[in-house]
């Protein structure tokens, strides 16, 4: 147990803020918390203080989710600005799809928008989810998320980094008013 | 390991029962037989202790093609055998080898192949996007196929039943209640305890063989790396290395050590993301927040190095993209210095935590006979006593020159699987550094050479989760005529149907995380 306190203690807080220095990506400690400030006045105004996003991987590689991890990693701790991720459609405010849409998942991406209560905002993550990306269209695929349903904003990237992705949420938030 | 060539053996064991065919085709051992003696060949391979490794079939003109890869000490050997197109049936592998079961079922259901007395010939990557009679790897097939507006879900699948009192079903998926792909998993269970798990996968299914036909080269290899998202650099390399040996392009020695960098830091990054992730499954967050911090750093540094904090797009036919500087290879030295001491701690930690040996020891135990007869690979199969892998027992460059020490435990539970992650990235931490000291100056890359048509080329390497195999065949013009890439998960998936039994419900997750198939590479 005193390892596991020395580790954390020894570990420090390395969630990026603007004085965080070690560890940073150059020069983006300031980008990322001023993205943060931003995102958490808009989730503040529209969404009560906290935004829950149900994310739907819909026929991805798998690289995209790898990214969606790394937002809740110590780094950056996307749930400080009141963005959490939830098990279930009907829990969400916002969709956030990854991948072109196979056809085995079209059904139960549709299924899943329906069981998201109005309003609604879908984000497509991803060069798959926004165009269909390396696969497009085909017996196997829908290609881009807005063929099957409608899409608010899209956050392009192969996969989109983590940065990439907060700053496109925020995107969504400005569309929103 | 391979010292012992054991195909002049096996050949003379078949006597004149088997008729073998020994093509010359370079870089590959090919034995072809007739159609008829199909399985008869599987009965006596196992009986020798050949590892079946990887099924598929190809369409050339009016014949139908279909391969079989084996693999014992070392030494793979690919079976074929042609059929014609009018009344495509060959006798089944998956008798003999439960690891051919689900991609003999594959092979039906892309090309109409029937694979008479197949223990289970269910429908497995078809759902409801092609009808019962069509197939979309056969030729004539469109690419575009003839879809409905809305493909409808595959509702009628026959799936296993249990009838008993107090017996009752969980279906879970396709969506997933985290951050996850999707697939199907149905539970039998009684109480808490899982009698049967069935998985239904293939939702992620997109084509990907169908679409690489028709491609050059640099475009199949970006199709490569997003096979799986998690393996890039690993299929990536695959594929490429199939596509040199069949247009006889050799890279240059540097671009073979700087792929060898690429793999071995996607080793890293992928194992200590799923330690933290194992850990979590049983409410140990101390280690997913250790490594997940971890990670973040590695995948850092790839961005600063390599441009990409997953290494896609690295590997190009004929070498590699991006060069390392001696600053990159001091920043990459330093790192894993430092990673090597904050490892130690963390591990420590984790080994003399008393919850995690309640959850980790001997839950989804995998007893060595299971994993071979599922012919499980990478860490899965090494935790159960599997001593396999291709950096040792087939190396390539640059693995031909150095030693690779295989971990290898034979406890078969998650625990295991645990310990052989983390030995394998102590070995990886090794050999990024001797690869970094064997850096020679010269070319990264080789100009390409444009193959004959109908040439073909077998890359096999041990990727992350395991052995990858990649088969490629060219047409005229320097396009890809076939596309069949093997990862891993497809074996691996079949061996967590059996490591969950008898442990509960609620521990599922974690049984899953410590073998964490990919979907989209099992899919296609």
């Amino acid at each position: 147990m005193l390892r596991i306190f020395k580790k954390i203690l020894t570990t420090g807080v390395v969630t990026e803020r603007f004085s965080m220095r070690s560890h940073a990506e150059r020069g983006n400690e300031d980008e990322l918390e001023q993205l943060g400030i931003q995102i958490k006045r808009h989730i503040d105004k529209q969404f009560s203080g906290s935004i829950a996003i149900r994310q739907v991987d819909a026929g991805s590689c798998n690289g995209c989710e790898l990214e969606i991890h790394a937002l809740n990693n110590p780094f950056y701790d996307i749930e400080r600005f009141g963005v959490h991720f939830v098990a279930s459609p009907r829990h969400a405010d916002v969709l956030l799809v990854t991948g072109p849409v196979s056809r085995h998942m079209q059904t139960a991406l549709l299924r899943t928008y329906e069981a998201t209560p109005n309003p609604k905002w879908v984000v497509a993550a991803g060069d798959c989810a926004a165009c269909g990306g390396e696969f497009g269209v085909s017996y196997a695929s829908c290609g881009a998320v807005s063929n099957v349903i409608p899409v608010d904003a899209v956050i392009p990237g192969c996969p989109p980094t983590p940065l990439a992705l907060m700053k496109g949420l925020l995107g969504l938030m400005g569309v929103k008013k | 390991m391979s010292t012992s060539k054991w195909t002049a053996d096996f050949l003379s064991r078949l006597g004149t029962e088997i008729t073998v065919a020994q093509i010359d085709v370079p870089s590959i051992t090919l034995w072809q037989i007739e159609s008829h003696a199909w399985q008869r060949f599987a009965e006596l391979a196992v009986q020798q202790n050949l590892r079946w490794a990887a099924g598929w079939a190809e369409q050339v003109q009016s014949l139908f093609l279909i391969n079989a890869c084996f693999e014992k000490q070392g030494e793979y050997v690919l079976l074929r055998t042609l059929l014609d197109d009018s009344n495509p049936e060959l006798p089944s592998q998956a008798t003999v080898y439960p690891a051919a079961n689900r991609s003999e079922r594959h092979t039906q259901d892309m090309f109409g192949i029937k694979f008479i007395g197949h223990p289970d010939n269910r429908r497995w990557t078809r759902h409801q996007a092609w009808t019962e009679n069509s197939y979309p790897l056969r030729k004539d097939f469109p690419v575009k196929g003839t879809p409905v507006g809305i493909t409808a879900p595959d509702i009628h699948y026959p799936f296993i039943k249990s009838h008993g009192a107090g017996t009752y079903e969980i279906p879970v998926g396709p969506v997933h209640a985290g951050i996850i792909e999707p697939g199907h998993f149905r539970f039998q269970a009684v109480g808490e305890l899982i009698l049967n798990l069935e998985e239904r996968l293939g939702y992620v299914h997109k084509g990907i063989e169908k679409i690489a036909e028709g491609r050059t080269p640099e475009s199949l290899a970006r199709l490569a790396g997003r096979v799986s998202g998690d393996t890039t650099v690993g299929h990536c390399w695959a594929a490429c290395m199939a596509m040199e040996q069949a247009a006889g392009v050799e890279i240059p020695p540097r671009a073979a050590l700087i792929r060898g960098i690429l793999a071995e830091r996607e080793r890293v990054a992928n194992h200590m993301g799923d330690i933290g992730a194992i850990c979590n499954d049983v409410a140990f967050v101390f280690a997913q927040m250790q490594f997940t911090r971890l990670r973040e750093l590695w995948l850092r540094t790839n961005a600063t190095v390599f441009g990409h904090r997953l290494l896609m797009d690295q590997i190009v036919p004929g070498g590699v993209v991006c060069d390392l500087s001696d600053a990159s290879c001091s920043l990459i030295k330093k790192e894993i210095a430092e990673l090597r001491t904050e490892l130690a701690e963390v591990i420590l930690a984790l080994d003399l935590n008393t919850s995690l040996e309640d959850r980790l020891y001997t839950a989804g135990f995998l007893s060595e006979q299971t994993a071979a007869a599922f012919g499980t690979l990478g860490y899965v199969g090494r935790a159960s006593g599997q001593d396999f892998d291709v950096r040792r027992d087939a190396p390539y460059a640059p693995y031909d020159r150095v030693m690779v020490k295989v971990a290898l435990e034979n406890q078969g539970d998650i625990a295991s699987r645990v310990w052989v992650r983390y030995k394998e990235i102590r070995t990886a931490l090794r050999l990024i550094g001797e690869f970094i000291d064997r850096l020679v100056d010269g070319d990264i890359r080789t100009e390409w050479q444009m193959p004959a048509a109908g040439s073909e080329g077998l890359g096999i390497v041990e990727g992350w989760r395991g052995e990858i195999i990649s088969h490629i065949r060219f047409d005229a013009d320097n396009k890809i005529a076939r596309f069949y890439p093997r990862d891993p998960s497809q074996l691996n998936w079949a061996a967590l149907e059996k490591l969950v039994l008898n442990n509960i419900v609620p521990d599922f997750p974690v049984c899953n995380k410590s073998l964490n198939g990919s979907y989209s590479g099992n899919d296609l």
